[in-house]
């Protein structure tokens, strides 16, 4: 994967990004927050981090796309103009926020550096023993499922009980 | 209230591409452990073959099938899978979601294996419900539902 055709992927992530936020139309926002899904489980994969990818294409790109067009049927596709007094002073947060941001990228470990400090840490013990001690090949499957089973557990009751306070939120009688 | 969609193709298409979709959810589920995929993943495609269902052949087509009150506890049941496998390995005499202890006729490595697959179709029920809950929730007009 050469790095200008990441560098595209990126380009094309905030194009879609600033779509996103400023499009008149809710139902163009929406497919434009799908692609960007889409385009960021390429970026996923171009990285190596296929499970990653394979989540943020069905969830990112699929799974919140056709719930967003589901939340557009209660309401209007138009944007309702709303003034916002604090637009200069968000937009002075963010863009500092994001420059903090791309001055602590600086100190990050290359990508793919064996010696970073998150590569000799615990990786090498499950990616040498997890086939020894749980028979399975993708020790992404077996770091999530087993040698970190509780976050899973405690992830999947976050889930359900978002969908829960969703549902009881949305009922059809507000009684 | 979403209505069946008039074209044939819309129709025929879905026919044909939901039952696959969702075998294919199947093997992610089970295919989790080789490759990348999982329960979350396979949660995720087989709730949305649900959701295509309702897009593309009418409400009436999910509702004939779920309603809401059967989602939301298949998705607790999913949870509770997910928690009982951990109670049976302390009951196999291990610790918490150790299941190398499950009580069964296998190898400790074998039931670890076999644990995640049971975690992982726990996982699976969760999400594929809870996104069908919230299909149907949101894709209801207030009124007219």
């Amino acid at each position: 994967m050469s790095e200008s055709l990441l560098a595209g992927l990126l380009f094309l992530l905030v194009v879609l990004a600033v779509i996103a936020v400023r499009a008149a139309d809710l139902l163009l926002a929406a497919i434009a927050l799908g692609g960007y899904g889409l385009v960021m489980a390429l970026v996923w994969a171009a990285l190596g981090a296929v499970d990653v990818a394979f989540t943020e294409a069905v969830v990112g790109a699929g799974a919140t796309t056709v719930l967003f067009f589901a939340a557009l049927l209660r309401t209007s596709r138009r944007r309702s103009p709303v003034a916002n007094p604090l637009g200069w002073a968000a937009g002075a947060v963010v863009a500092a926020t994001g420059a903090t941001m791309l001055w602590v990228a600086a100190a990050l470990p290359p990508w793919g550096d064996p010696t970073a400090a998150p590569a000799v840490h615990v990786s090498p013990r499950y990616l040498v023993a997890t086939i020894a001690e749980t028979g399975t090949p993708n020790a992404v499957t077996a770091v999530l499922a087993d040698y970190r089973g509780y976050d899973t557990l405690v992830e999947t009751v976050v889930i359900v009980t978002s969908g829960l306070a969703c549902w009881l939120l949305l009922r059809r009688d507000p009684a | 209230m979403i209505e069946r969609h008039d074209s044939v193709v819309v129709t025929t298409v879905l026919r044909l591409l939901i039952p696959v979709a969702q075998l294919f959810a199947l093997y992610v589920l089970a295919h989790g452990h080789e490759s990348p995929g999982g329960g979350f993943q396979a949660g995720v495609i087989l709730g949305a073959t649900y959701i295509l269902l309702a897009l593309g052949l009418g409400r009436e087509a999910l509702d004939r099938r779920v309603n809401e009150p059967v989602c939301l506890g298949i998705a607790v049941g999913g949870v509770l899978l997910y928690m009982l496998t951990g109670v049976a390995a302390m009951a196999g005499g291990g610790t918490f979601l150790d299941y190398s202890a499950l009580p069964l006729p296998v190898s400790p490595v074998e039931g670890r294996f076999l644990g995640i697959l049971f975690i992982e179709t726990g996982v699976m029920f969760g999400v594929a419900a809870t996104i069908v809950v919230l299909f149907c929730r949101l894709a209801d007009r207030g009124g007219d539902a």
